[in-house]
């Protein structure tokens, strides 16, 4: 081996505009073959793990369901379960929302997937506070948005208690003496803070891993610091080398203060690709591809997120919108976290609009160039300088790929782009160990 | 031949009798892996039941009717049943899988989807039992209601028309569970059938017009919708419930597809049809298959006397006399043939065998009784369906929502 190790998960592609439906090869979101392809596809390359995202209510805009893209995801825990049972060393990670939960159902759920995947389990802890997803749960909307990193480190904090209420050695199944457990209080907790107020016996035995990976995706400065203090690994969409190093040095920058070293805590970019026999294919593939993720619909739907208004009577071959967004609450588009990356939106159309003026460039042309480029583009050897280089100069610790296919758009980067990494001897031959801790070199818990 | 019967498995631990964990063919220090489970539900497939369900609570077991016990000397902690389910799918083909949901403190939108996906990864096979908590401390593992502590004589009073501060919480939680059910189906049925276009003209990837709020607004919750996952192989996954009394037989004949009961004798089980037949037709459901099964403890060996013998040793192990909610019978399969012809004869559609111990009563449930059925007509030779409705005798329902707008 030679160099830092590369790390490399597999995204299921997610119901947004990178997933392109309409070409012809591409398959079923819902149908579990599709699931099993991307799992084996991403553990026959020795990749970390799989992930799946979730969502809680379907998209919205102007009023109406959204339709451009894909809709309709399974359910993560039962995908990630049956997976287990048709892959063997992969780790299954998948978000779960700590808001529309509550800790002990997220926590015995958790626990039963590590211990049916003997050691294989990852949690992305995400929080939504909107009311929109709330309609669709008992508890509805409650969480100011002030409020949501607390409520997600409390269920995290009550998570990881009733994870360690089993130590690992409670259970003897003594048949001739009688005695099953060796503690009587197996699995007791109680746990009062400002969300949770709950007691009682905890009832899945300590798992292989003692708890979920934890993996976070927070870009603020809260979320950077919630990382900090709990995370295993970062998602983050600084796959760029300068914005990429800088997240890098942020983040592992925090984690001294909880006494943790930066091993303990990988960052990941999310990243797309596209490949090809020579750089020059992979170019003008790229390009189809993008213009197939955006169409004129959706670039007049993606252009009315940032002007927050009805944008429909404008052509997406034509200029941008010479009115200015409506500034405040984001109300046409609901159900959709990107959304707040808007921060300015005046700021942001300005922005387009200078550079739509710099290239001449039309409404959807714009909104080709400002969204979701392709990080790697290449042939298989560039694609594999790229990765190797950026992880080498810690702009990351890895990847987390996102194909633009479902389920084969994986398929010829792991037949192309890995052997050449595993002969550069920056990423694994084979699988060394059989937990997803192991995998991510974190070493057991302590 | 009347119609063959319908044979359930439930699984719970090492089996259903307290000392089964002793035995010397049993697997203690593997219940919490895969391979046990995969392992049972393998062994019910090759018998050819219907289905199997799994068993499970959001709390620890325990021997206290009204609390937490701390014995240490029964198997305590399970995994999640639908994960089990989710687990075993792809290494069976033709068994149904029905794990057990508490409704009291879940959310029906994740309920939801998670049996329509398992109903995915299983090609149709995919079902539910839904489970009330009406336990103090199960309450307090999530804390965000508190349910009074009652005692099993309590339960007695109730049954017997008296305490009625035990009446309305009783039916309050069942209540919640019939509205839950309800979410559940409406949630299954928000997607039409044919939602998912990809008209490459259009740019759309649904039909939005065949997507539906299902708008639930209950004394107990409200659920927007539609569901985030597209309807279910089956369009509905059967319904299972567990039922003693009266309060829990309505919620079954207003909510369930197959509802398990506990006769002693053929003269209950027939009085409870009766029951459960006129909360049928009160739920206005009459012209619709209800099944009723009935739950029976097995113990099954060679002989009627070596099975008791069994029965006995393994009551010495744990101490006391193992009684159950339902009948329990120590035989031979042939003597349970008997009795579930019988019972059959009487209306039964079906039983849920509880195996007393695993693997023993399982296999002699597979590889005893399941002949002898055969030997009968009683029983199918092969599985005739590819989907757990099929097995069940039911259509592939319409969508309630396409019906209202075609």
């Amino acid at each position: 081996m030679t160099g830092k190790q590369v790390h490399l998960a597999a995204h299921f592609p997610g119901v947004n505009n990178t997933t392109v439906w309409s070409d012809p090869a591409a398959g079923s979101h819902i149908e579990f073959d599709s699931f099993v392809h991307l799992a084996r596809t991403a553990e026959r390359a020795k990749f970390d793990f799989f992930f799946l995202a979730e969502g809680l209510r379907l998209r919205e805009q102007g009023g109406q369901i959204y339709d451009l893209d894909v809709v309709g995801r399974p359910d993560t825990f039962t995908v990630l379960a049956a997976l287990a049972a048709v892959t063997e060393r992969i780790g299954l990670t998948g978000t779960i929302n700590s808001t529309f939960n509550e800790p002990y159902e997220v926590a015995r759920q958790f626990a039963s997937l590590d211990h049916l995947s003997a050691g294989r389990a990852g949690w992305n802890v995400v929080t939504s506070w909107d009311a929109f997803t709330g309609e669709n749960f008992r508890r509805g909307g409650f969480l100011p948005e002030s409020e949501r990193y607390t409520r997600a480190k409390q269920f995290l904090a009550t998570a990881t208690e009733l994870f360690d209420s089993w130590r690992g050695d409670e259970i003897v199944a003594d048949a001739d003496r009688g005695v099953f457990l060796a503690d009587p209080n197996a699995g007791a907790f109680a746990h009062t803070d400002d969300h949770f107020d709950i007691s009682g016996r905890f009832n899945v035995p300590r798992s292989p891993q003692g708890r979920p990976v934890i993996l976070q995706a927070g870009d603020s400065d809260a979320g950077r610091e919630f990382a900090a203090a709990t995370a295993d690994a970062i998602f983050s969409r600084h796959g760029t080398r300068e914005a990429g190093q800088a997240f890098y040095a942020d983040v592992k920058g925090r984690l001294a203060k909880y006494g943790r070293t930066p091993d303990q805590l990988l960052v990941l970019p999310a990243a797309t690709f596209v490949l090809g026999d020579t750089d020059a294919d992979a170019q003008e593939k790229a390009g189809e591809v993008r213009r197939l993720q955006v169409s004129g619909q959706t670039a007049i739907k993606f252009a009315e997120q940032l002007w927050n208004t009805d944008l429909s009577g404008y052509d997406p071959d034509g200029p941008l919108p010479d009115v200015d967004p409506v500034v405040g609450e984001n109300t046409i588009a609901r159900g959709r976290a990107s959304v707040r990356m808007f921060r300015d939106p005046i700021a942001v159309a300005n922005q387009w609009r200078a550079l739509a003026a710099e290239k001449n460039l039309s409404l959807r042309e714009v909104v080709i160039e400002v969204t979701g480029r392709q990080n790697f583009i290449g042939s298989a050897a560039t694609v594999a300088e790229q990765i190797n280089t950026l992880v080498q100069a810690d702009a990351s610790d890895g990847f987390i790929l996102v194909p633009h296919l479902t389920p084969g758009g994986l398929d010829e980067f792991a037949d192309t782009v890995v052997p050449l990494l595993q002969e550069r001897g920056v990423f694994r031959t084979e699988y060394e160990g059989t937990t997803l801790r192991d995998h991510l070199g974190l070493g057991p818990l302590p | 031949m009347s119609a063959p019967l319908h044979l359930a498995v439930a699984l719970d631990g090492a089996g259903w009798h307290p000392a089964a964990w002793r035995e010397p063919d049993a697997r203690p220090t593997d219940l919490f892996t895969a391979d046990y489970w995969a392992h049972l539900v393998r062994e019910a497939e090759a018998g050819l039941v219907d289905l199997v369900t799994i068993e499970d609570a959001i709390g620890l077991q325990s021997d206290d009717f009204d609390a937490q016990d701390d014995r240490v000397d029964r198997v305590r902690g399970r995994l999640d049943a639908v994960l089990i389910a989710a687990r075993v799918a792809p290494l069976t083909r033709h068994v149904g899988l029905v794990p057990t949901a508490t409704v009291t403190h879940t959310e029906p939108f994740h309920v939801s989807k998670a049996i329509a996906t398992l109903d995915y990864v299983s090609s149709g096979r995919g079902g539910v039992r839904v489970q009330v908590s009406g336990k103090a401390h199960e309450a307090a593992h999530f804390g965000r209601r508190t349910i009074p502590p009652f005692r099993y004589q309590d339960v007695l009073a109730l049954n017997a028309g008296q305490a009625p501060e035990l009446a309305t919480l009783f039916s309050d939680l069942f209540d919640e569970a019939a509205d839950y059910v309800e979410v559940l189906r409406r949630l299954w049925d928000s997607w039409e059938d044919d939602a998912e276009i990809r008209d490459a003209a259009t740019g759309r990837f649904v039909d939005r017009d065949k997507l539906h709020y299902v708008d639930f607004a209950g004394r107990f919750f409200r659920v927007k919708g539609p569901s985030i996952t597209p309807r279910p192989p089956q369009g509905q996954p059967p319904v299972a419930a567990l039922a003693h009394a009266t309060i829990p037989y309505r919620l079954a004949a207003r909510s369930a597809d197959v509802v398990f009961v506990t006769p002693s004798d053929v003269g209950a089980a027939r009085a409870i049809l009766a029951e459960v037949r006129a909360e049928q037709s009160a739920a206005g459901r009459g012209s619709e298959t209800l099944h009723v099964f009935a739950d029976v403890v097995v113990f099954l060996d060679e002989s009627p006397r070596a099975a008791a013998d069994r029965a006995a040793r393994l009551d010495d192990r744990a101490g006391e006399t193992f009684t159950s909610d339902a009948l329990v019978f120590t035989g031979t399969p042939s003597g349970l043939a008997d009795l579930l012809q019988e019972w059959h004869a009487a209306g039964i559609s079906g039983f849920r065998l509880r195996p007393a111990t695993v693997p023993h009563d399982l296999t002699a449930i597979t590889r005893g009784l399941v002949p002898e059925l055969q030997r009968r007509d009683l029983f199918r030779r092969g599985y005739e369906a590819p989907t757990l409705r099929g097995l069940l005798g039911l259509p592939r329902p319409a969508n309630r929502y396409a019906e209202a707008t075609s």
